[in-house]
């Protein structure tokens, strides 16, 4: 049976960036703090945007570049942590919006900033088993920190879409994919609780490190692959530094990290996070490189992907904004105006 | 006066014009039109078919800046709102991602989707188009500031 793979890709970051020193100065933190995070300033969504919203714009980037008619799309999945509506699909919300509906599955995932990529892997298998002709996997956050908390450095917004469809259309050709997953309580947030809390030091070794480190390596062996078969690496990203020493410990070069690593920019957009990163090497990867794809969520799981870049995403890449647009479009906000935007003031509407 | 709760039955009958800009196009005559209608205005045809508008790029025919704004939309004042013309079409909406200082008539302008106006945290949330400047060139289909001219009469 024929590899499924990537036929569009769509990236989605909002305008507004808040800038690590408005935190600092605010919550008094010494400028140490995001600098050792290696995040200078964060994408904001503004004040009529939310995952939705992020998402239906990454999609219809995808679309353009897929090419295809959004009626022959047979799978609608979102993942994020910041639904709209607890009860009520954002998928049938998105799917209505590109003109998927009615003739297409279509629900909502959760498994905090991973969820986006179990939808990604879903959507493959769904393809590859000949269920669906076309399947759309979207990762979107409009990620929250409690106001002062460390996560408020660097939790940002942003969306990232796939098409995925046959192999003769792919821009990259799934080689592999490996998952894995354990009950490890490193970041939660409670049923009704406005913002998530996590485990300090104990979102580092036990959770974040451990399931990439494994996802990857449990990919290799089945591939056979070695660390300099890999030309681009995109991990998770919730700070600048994760990534980084998730690939000195894999082995992997610091010059196959860069180029995915959307964080420095514009901080940890969560369920966009990693697929970002693997939106911007696609912007500028030759044919026949090797990807190598590890989201990463809390909870806590990892996948690893393998795809092969193939000749089709030349022709393909013009026809959508690039990652890099989005991050050059962009206007400084004060910390007040980000408190508005985000809905942190309590108001009487009246 | 405290909010009213939006009506889901009202925006589940409009969804398609406010998510998609859903609009007819007459194959008699070639007018776009916006909302759409079973009968062209312009020839009186029947003969019309749908097009969505979203994803197109238009130009902006005018704008307003609204200081003093209706209940809801104070998270979003000043309220820009615009007339754009898009594939002959004029397309009346809120405008999102421009500061008031950053506006000029003939700007090329995009529908995207957003939320309309925010309510109570338990209702049912608008979600519609509005009008965002373009994005910059590197992709396709930017075409910049269009010309001062106006095409097709509304």
């Amino acid at each position: 049976m024929a590899k499924p793979g990537i036929v569009g890709w769509g990236a989605y970051i909002p305008r507004y960036r808040l800038p690590s020193t408005e935190t600092s100065r605010l919550w008094g933190y010494p400028d140490a703090v995001p600098a050792r995070l290696g995040v200078g300033e964060k994408s904001v969504a503004g004040p009529d945007e939310d995952s939705v919203t992020m998402g239906v714009e990454a999609a219809l980037n995808a679309l353009r570049r897929a090419g295809i008619d959004a009626s022959r799309i047979g799978a609608v999945f979102v993942g994020s942590e910041s639904k709209p509506y607890a009860v009520k699909p954002s998928a049938t919300i998105i799917a209505e919006a590109i003109g998927a509906t009615p003739d297409t599955m279509a629900s909502d995932l959760e498994f905090a900033c991973r969820a986006g990529s179990e939808g990604l892997r879903a959507a493959l298998g769904l393809v590859e088993a000949g269920r669906i002709e076309y399947g759309l996997a979207i990762g979107s956050d409009t990620a929250q920190a409690s106001p002062g908390d460390v996560l408020d450095f660097t939790a940002a917004s942003g969306a990232a879409a796939y098409i995925v469809g046959p192999h003769n259309e792919s821009v990259a050709v799934l080689e592999g994919v490996y998952t894995y997953v354990t009950d490890t309580p490193d970041f939660w947030r409670r049923d009704g609780s406005p913002y998530p809390l996590h485990g300090e030091a104990f979102t580092g070794q036990p959770a974040y490190f451990h399931h990439i480190v494994s996802a990857v390596k449990g990919l290799m062996d089945r591939l056979g692959l070695r660390p300099s078969d890999i030309d681009y690496a995109v991990f998770h990203q919730p700070n600048a530094s994760f990534p980084r020493r998730a690939a000195k410990k894999l082995g992997i070069p610091l010059e196959k990290v860069e180029p995915g690593l959307v964080v420095k920019y514009i901080g940890n957009t969560y369920n966009a996070s990693a697929l970002l990163g693997l939106a911007k090497v696609l912007d500028e990867a030759k044919p026949g490189s090797r990807i190598l794809l590890a989201p990463f969520g809390s909870g806590a799981g990892a996948d690893a992907y393998s795809f092969i870049v193939t000749d089709l995403v030349e022709e393909k890449r013009p026809l959508a904004p690039r990652v890099i647009d989005y991050i050059e479009r962009r206007k400084t906000i004060t910390y007040s105006l980000y408190a508005k935007y985000r809905r942190l003031y309590r108001r009487i509407e009246w | 006066m405290p909010l009213r709760p939006l009506s889901p039955a009202k925006l589940w009958r409009r969804r398609l014009q406010h998510y998609r800009l859903e609009a007819a196009r007459c194959r008699d005559c070639g007018k776009t039109i916006y909302p759409p209608r079973p009968r062209c205005p312009y020839c009186g045809s029947r003969n019309l078919e749908k097009l969505s508008l979203l994803g197109k790029k238009g130009k902006l025919v005018t704008y307003t800046v609204e200081y003093t704004v209706p209940a809801g939309f104070r998270e979003q004042a000043p309220l820009v709102i615009g007339i754009a013309e898009i594939e002959g079409a004029r397309i009346l909406a809120s405008m999102t991602d421009v500061d008031p200082e950053e506006l000029r008539t003939g700007m090329c302008v995009e529908p995207v989707l957003r939320r309309i106006r925010s309510t109570d945290p338990y209702g049912v949330i608008a979600y519609a188009v509005k009008l965002r400047p373009c994005l910059g060139a590197g992709h396709e289909g930017g075409e910049g500031e269009a010309g001062g001219g106006s095409k097709g009469d509304s």
